[in-house]
Order: C-alpha cells, then structure tokens, then sequence
C-alpha cells in the first residue's frame, strides 16, 4: 500500500451506458408489461441513475477498496473496549448453511424447529455464562440491548407503582450508555469517578434516592479495571430499590472467572460481536442480547423463545412485555456465529479465552510502562489504558500517535476514550494474538515514544503509507458532501 | 486441551508471566474479591471438534423449511430475491469483514468510499438528498424516523396508516413510549389509507404521518396524496419503501416524502430466519443535523486527495451522549457493502428487471389461484409484488397443509388483525418460477376442494 497512486474510483466512474453485470432469466410467466399492469403516476419518471458495469469491474473495484482498509485478519487491530479478535472461519460457513442463510423469518414454529432450538440453546448458554435467569437475543447491537436493558426497569418500577426518573451513569462509561437512557425516557445523571476510574462508592450512596431508577455501570470498567467494590455497590443499589445494569462490553475478561449475576447485577448485555467473535463487518452488523433476572421476565421482548416438551416455539402471549425492537426475532445470523463458537470452546475453552486476553493486556501495560503514563497502575484485566500526556508535552498527541501506528503496520487504539484520562490510548489486545504480535506492537509504541523526543516531524507527517493522508474533517463537516454527483 | 483460536503456549505464558512480574495468571486477577469469584466451571454442553461441530449444525440446520427445499412464497417484511455470487466473495475479504467502525479514516477509505457509494445509491432510488449508513432494520429505522419528526417538529403525535407493516408499528411503539410520542392509526378498509379519515387525524399536533408504498397488503399507496396532506398540517411525511422495487416505482421523495426509510434485505442480503438485516435511512437536506447514525462525507487529505472520513459526528452518542440524535452505535455496514455490491452488479438495468419479473409473477400467481373456486382478491387495488388473498378455508390450515408439499404458501393475516382472519398474504418474487407457481395453485386447489 502507498500514498501516491493509490486507487480513486467510485463505482460510478467505473459506469459504461450499456454494461452489465447480472444475470436474470427472461420471464416464464404470460402477461402484460409492468407499464400496463400499474397505474403510470407509480412508476419512476426516470431509470435510476445506478452503475452501469460489468461483474469483473465489480469485483475487481471491491477487491480494490478492500485493500484500502486495515482488518483483523490482515493487521493487529487493539481498539479498546472492542474486542477485535480473530473471527473463526467456521462461523462463517455455518451461517452460510441454507437451513439457516435461507430460512424465511415467518415459517411456521413447526417449520423452524432447528433454528429456535439454537436461538434457545444459546440464550441458555449465554445466561449460565453471564449467571442471569433469562436472555432475550432480539436487540440488534449493544446500544440495542441496553435500550431494552433500560425499558425492562423502567417497566419494573411501573408495575410496581413507582415512579423513579433518574438513572445514575459514571463519566467513563461508553457514549451509547447515557443515550441509551434518555430515549428511555430517563433523566441522566452522570457520577464522577475517582481518579482511578472506580466508582465513588461513598458519593454513590448519597446519590441513590427514591427517585433513582438505576444504576448502569461497565465492569471491567472502561479503564480495564475490575471494579473492587462491585458488590458492595449493587447491595447499596439493592436496598434503595434501585435496579443495577451491567454494560457487557467488557465481558472478555471474565468469562468463567466471575459473572454479572452473582455480582447482584439485575440487568447485563452481551456484545456477540465482541466477546463471542462474530465479524465487525466495518461497523456491524453485531448483536446485543440481554440477560436480566427472573423478576424482570415479565417485561422481555416478544417473542420470547421458549420449550414445550421437545418442540420450541415463539411465545406472543406477554402482556407485560416492552414490545418489539426489531421486525424479527434478532439478528439471527450472529446468533449462529456465536453458538458455534460456544460450541467450539466449551467451559474450559472460554476460561482460557478470559486467561490469556488478561495476561495479554497485562503483558502490554508492562511493556509499555517504561515510556507512556500509566493512568492506573496494573494488573489490568482485558485492556488498558496509557496516557500520551508525556508526548503531548513534547508536541505529540494521542491522535499523532494513532497516525504513526498505522505506518508501523497496526490499526491503532481508541483514542481519547474513556474520557477521564487525558490522551487516552485504551489498547486491549485479545486472547487471540500470539506474544510476537504484542511484542511488535510494543516495539512499535516504544519506538513511537522515541521518536517523540527526536523526530517529532516523522509523526507529524504520519500517515504517510495509507491510501490517503490525514483527512480535513472541519471542510467535510462544513460544507457535507455526502452524495456523489457527476462532474458537470 | 489447547484451543486452535488462542496462540499463547504455556512456554510462552511463564514467559510473558515473568515480564510482567507475576507468578500466575491467578495473580493478575487479584482485584476480584474472592466471594466474587465463581467457584466452579460453567455449565456449558461439552467443546466440540470442528467435524463433530459442522454434523451437529447440519442436523440443526436441516429441521428448518429453508427457500432452497420450499417454494418460498411469504414475504411481509422479508424476500426471497436473487443474491449475484460475487457479494459473498467479495464481503468475506477480511478487510472488509474483519474492520470496525472506520474511526481511523486512513486505515479504512475502503468501508468510508463504499459507505458513500451506498449513500449515494440510496438517495438515488429513494429520490432524497441524503442517506445514512444503515439502521438495524426497516422497523428500527421507522422508530428512529418517529423520534427524528417528533424532535424536528416539537409535536407529539406519530400518525401511522393501516397499511404500515405491524411489527414495525410494534417497534415504533417501543421506541416511542419514553419520548411520550402517541401513535394514531388510519383505518384503511380498501386496503388503502382512508384519506378522509387521515384529514381529520392528522393536526397541529401531528409530527409525522407514516405510510408504507407498497403497503403491508403489496397495495401501492399514493404518496402525492399523503405529502400533500400532512404538509397543510405542517407535518412530515415519512414513507416506508423496499427500496429492491425502487427500480420501476418512482422514488417517495420525488412524490413529497420528506423521510423514506425501509428494509434493504432484498439488496442482497440472505433472509437468515430474520437479521441481520438492512435499516434504509434517507432524508431530505434540511434534516441531516437530526439524522439518527453515521454519515460519511468526502474531503480532501493534506496533498489535497480526495478522501472520505465519517462527519457531523456532532449528533452521535459518543459525542453527545445523553442528547445524541440517537443511541445507535454498531449499524449494519456490512450489509449496506452487501446492498452497495448488489446495486453495482444489478446497475440500472438489473433492478428495474428484478421489479418487472416479481410484478409480473405476481400478477401471474394472483391470476392462478383465484381462478380456484372461492379464491379472490381481498383488495381491489393495484399491487406489486404482494398480495391479500381471501380463502375459502382457514389461512392457517392451509399453511399448514401446503408445508407437507414443500410448499409455503404465504403469511395468515389473522394475527395482524382479526378483521383479515380468512386472508393469506402472498409474495412472489422473481426467484419463483412458473413450475412452482403451477404447483402452488394446483395444491392449493386441491386442499380447498
């Protein structure tokens, strides 16, 4: 990959009037032409002004713009908070199989008895792991799960005749957590956290009042860290009648070590596309099943899959139900994706994911020690956060060192997240990386951190071996241009 | 034993153990208070083998009536069209498969540029200005419309046509609930929204009205209409649209829709019992601060190369938080690649063709089965590529009688609304052929007789 010469097509450039890239039969079927059989003021005025090429300029033009981007599967990609691990193959050709890639949403139960015993076996599954009661696998990504996390105690405290407005959100938690909240139709109120990132558990219990619904909290917490005083915390919650929601973000670090629902969380998600390897796929799709404890079960999401005998079936008849968050019942493709991973693992298999993504992280912190400002000090558990504060003084941010990363081969760390420490760089390796990844990578920072005091101008300039450099993001959001058009 | 997807040998553990100054993994969980620790190992059914493992799923997988083994006639919100080969291919490279959210742009001008061609693609056949990079699904992405017009009108009532799709009036009820928006129905007795009846519903107080185009029934609304009538109000009107027929039916936009949204499952990607699936998003200009989701925009790099980065991220959760537009984070990017291959490798005159073959065999398909005695049109209106089907017996028996021939038939309304308990819904894409028509109307008339 280079800077200069690098490929610049759209697909509509690639546009020749008359080519063509499909293949569909001539109609079998007597009738009249679309023209006579609608009404003229339905039919589009104009052909759409879609590409007109060949299947080979397809796919060479995507084999091309592929190539312009980093994946797991080509580059160490240690976004924290993301889980960027290896994406089994496997799971792929199982999703693919036409029982399940091909089966129409609306079949009978009795059509689509395979499919809802997976769907029932894995929230099964995925409840012993998180020790929750039931889990509903219908959100559709995490910020999902945490909407219906949300209505299901809002739905709670109602039947319970209480009317609670307030849900209580530490500063370092994920943007989606606060949103999440206030669609809900919640008041957010945001706690500060200590300096080390844990909860302030004394403020903590002066906050939560009778007007509190909840309280979200991710665990590990976003600096990496597993939150000491976690149940101390869900007891003070418990005995105010607040209800406690675990962000399961984080849930890599745990798997068989500890688990949300003996913590006395009430409401966890799950993250399938993080933890239980389903691809990012550039941005989703994920999916994000919620677990929740058995006095919430009223209020799950519709349908809830459940198991009469030996057959399975899609249950409507909850009256006190949320309702429905998606059209269908999940997003059943990542659903078959993590089940054959689950498969794949096994308890004892899960344990030693947990294992190695914490001695991994711990590895990097150690590494890294030496040369970049540790916001708090380890063991860490699945990731960790360093501070670019040191370079930033020598005129090198967190965001250069970003740039520098991706021209020493590595997709680089969240940057600035969470936003309690000062040019955060939150760097979780996953389990699935080898030590000669890691060592790369630390070689690389390492270097970076040299660099800093005696070429700052190399960073600077950073990248300079990706397709393009670095990009005007004030002109793209003052003048959108968010469409392509022809030149004229 | 040592799984195949961690790398780390137990050499190499003592190893990294040492660096960091600890005698065991057990030592780097010190923070976890014991009585948090789980004291025994989970509950799971035992690993298995890769080969045992694939046996397992096909056993699975072949208890479910997949469209390759039935003539798959049931539509309502997901269809059984034509996926070309190369978008498989072409997806699974790990470059595309593997990425996230392209949060550093220089890294990820593959998903940026074929985000901005989906968005362009999308604004073309749905005749708006602007379209974002995906919601979930067609549901959630009317729930996020209803929350953008209340938000942009300051009103807090949604009026939705009869002829919306349930389960996403379900949705959009869920989604609405918190911000206090109150959902009103149109009746629609013909099969069509009863325009005197959405005249008096709609008011000052109406943030949007919703209707859909072809309509839950396969009915084709007239979108002008409705413009015209939520506009004297002051409302928006946001259309529902399965943008696989946006290549013969003319874009709501250009017909005064001012939100169109949709499920793009028919662009490509596989049914998959349901998800994931394609959220369509497009709005017209004026609205694109409001719009819910990420956006991408072209610019220029330093050497002044064009370049695409994600932009006004200024209305997104992780900005925002609690005032963000929405709380979605993870989209469907990899199904908007999907849809984006599909547009390419359709291209202008493919999707027009996918549109004619469904519209002509569902025509065909209607004109078959109601020629058996006691088989008509619930509607008298002009459709698409779905049908009302009124039955002389229980829609449901007959579902079930069909399935025993690999056949499966439609949906039974009965469940969406009791008025339609004798009425099967039908849809034929271009993927059924003749033979399987032929069959349908032969079985059907002979469980009817």
């Amino acid at each position: 990959m280079s800077g200069a010469g690098a490929y610049d097509k759209l697909v509509f450039e690639l546009s020749s009037p008359g080519r063509v890239g499909f293949s569909l039969p001539e109609s079998d079927v007597p009738g009249r032409p679309v023209t006579e059989l609608l009404p003229k003021k339905h039919l589009r005025g104009a052909a759409a002004a879609l590409p007109e090429v060949s299947e080979f300029d397809v796919v060479r033009h995507y084999s091309r713009l592929s190539r312009m981007n980093y994946g797991v599967d080509t580059h160490f990609y240690p976004l924290g908070s993301c889980t960027m691990k290896y994406n089994p193959k496997l799971n792929e050709d199982m999703a693919r199989l036409s029982g399940f890639a091909r089966l129409h949403p609306l079949v009978r139960d009795e059509d689509a008895q395979g499919a809802l015993r997976l769907m029932y076996d894995l929230a099964a599954m995925l409840a012993e792991i998180a020790g929750m009661d039931a889990v509903s696998l219908q959100p559709a990504a995490g910020a999902q799960g945490e909407f219906a996390g949300v209505l299901m105690i809002r739905a709670y405290h109602q039947s319970r005749g209480e009317k609670r407005t307030k849900v209580l959100i530490p500063d370092s938690a994920h943007g989606t957590n606060p949103a999440s909240t206030a669609i809900a139709g919640y008041e957010v109120v945001e706690v500060k956290s200590l300096p080390n990132g844990e909860v302030d558990v004394e403020s903590l219990a002066r906050e939560v009042g009778p007007d509190v619904a909840a309280f979200m909290i991710t665990v590990p917490n976003t600096l990496g860290m597993f939150e000491p005083r976690i149940m101390e915390i869900t007891e003070i919650c418990h005995a105010r009648g607040v209800q406690v929601y675990m962000d399961g973000a984080n849930l890599n670090a745990i798997l068989g070590i500890t688990r949300p629902g003996d913590l006395g969380f009430d409401v966890c998600h799950f993250n399938l596309h993080k933890t239980f390897t389903t691809p990012h796929g550039g941005g989703g799709p994920g999916a994000g099943p919620v677990g929740i404890k058995s006095h919430l079960a009223p209020f799950l999401p519709t349908p809830v899959i459940v198991k009469n005998g030996d057959t399975y079936a899609r249950d409507w008849k909850r009256p006190q139900s949320i309702g429905k968050l998606q059209a269908f019942w999940g997003n059943f493709g990542m659903l078959v994706r993590a089940y054959t991973y689950i498969r794949t693992m096994g308890a004892d298999g899960l344990r030693s994911v947990s294992d190695n993504a914490v001695l991994n992280a711990n590895y990097i912190l150690k590494r890294l020690e030496a040369d970049y400002d540790v916001s708090v000090p380890g063991p860490c558990m699945h990731e960790c956060v360093v501070s670019a504060r040191r370079q930033k003084k020598q005129g090198v941010t967190a965001t250069d060192i970003a740039k520098r990363l991706l021209d020493l081969g590595f997709y680089a760390p969240s940057t600035y997240f969470p936003l309690i420490v000062e040019e955060a760089l939150m760097i979780e390796p996953t389990e699935t990386e080898s030590k000669e990844t890691l060592d790369a990578f630390c070689d690389a920072m390492i270097q970076i951190a040299r660099e800093t005091e005696r070429e700052p101008a190399l960073i600077h300039e950073a990248p300079i071996t990706t397709p393009v450099r670095r990009l005007d993001q004030t002109r793209a959001a003052r003048e959108p241009d968010l469409t392509w058009s022809p030149k004229t | 034993m040592a799984s195949r997807y961690i790398a780390n040998t137990p050499a190499e553990q003592r190893e990294m153990l040492k660096t960091i100054g600890a005698a065991s993994i057990e030592d780097l969980l010190v923070k976890i208070p014991p009585k948090a620790r789980l004291s025994r190992p989970l509950a799971l059914p035992p690993a298995l083998a890769e080969a045992d493992l694939v046996r397992h799923m096909r056993a699975l997988a072949a208890q479910n009536a997949d469209a390759d083994r039935f003539s798959c006639f049931v539509g309502a919100g997901s269809y059984d069209h034509f996926v070309p080969s190369p978008i498989n291919h072409l997806i699974l490279r790990g470059e595309f498969f593997t990425a996230y959210t392209p949060y550093q742009p220089e890294a990820s001008q593959g998903t940026l540029r074929t985000i901005y061609e989906y968005q362009t693609m999308i604004a073309e056949l749905t005749g708006m200005d602007v379209a974002n990079a995906s919601i979930y699904d067609g549901a959630s992405s009317l729930a996020e419309a209803a929350l953008m017009a209340h938000a942009a009108t300051d009103r807090r009532e949604i009026v939705l046509a009869r002829g919306v799709n349930p389960l996403y009036r379900q949705v959009t009820e869920t989604y609405c609930e918190g911000a206090g928006i109150r959902l009103r129905d149109v009746p629609a007795p013909d099969g069509v929204l009863d325009l005197d009846a959405a005249r008096k519903l709609v008011t000052a107080k109406t943030a949007a009205l919703v209707i859909q185009t072809p309509n839950f029934y396969g009915v084709l609304e007239d979108v002008a209409a409705a413009a015209e009538l939520a506009h004297a109000a002051g409302a928006l009107l946001v259309v529902v649209a399965d943008p696989v027929n946006l290549g013969v039916l003319e874009g709501p936009g250009r017909l005064g829709a001012d939100i169109v949204v949709g499920e793009g499952q028919g662009l490509g990607v596989p049914m998959s019992f349901g998800g994931p699936n394609l959220g369509v998003f497009a709005a017209k200009s004026a609205l694109v601060r409001r719009i819910p989701g990420r956006l991408v925009g072209a610019t220029v790099d330093r050497d002044g190369a064009r370049g695409f980065v994600l932009t006004l991220q200024t209305r997104e959760q992780h900005i925002r938080r609690a005032k963000a537009t929405s709380n979605i984070c993870t989209n469907v990017a990899l199904c908007a690649l999907m849809a984006t291959i599909y547009l390419a490798t359709l291209g202008k005159q493919g999707l027009q063709r996918v549109g004619e073959l469904s519209t002509a065999k569902a025509h065909y398909t209607a004109e078959q089965l109601t020629k058996i005695p006691g088989v008509s049109l619930r509607f008298a209106q002009p459709f698409f590529k779905e049908f009302a089907l009124r039955l002389p017996k229980s829609p449901t028996t007959v579902v079930a009688k069909l399935a025993k021939r690999r056949i499966l038939p439609g949906v039974p309304l009965k469940t969406y609304d009791r008025a339609l308990g004798d009425t099967l819904l039908v849809a034929v894409t271009e993927q059924r052929t003749r033979e399987e028509i032929d069959a349908y109307a032969g079985a059907l008339a002979e469980v009817l007789r």
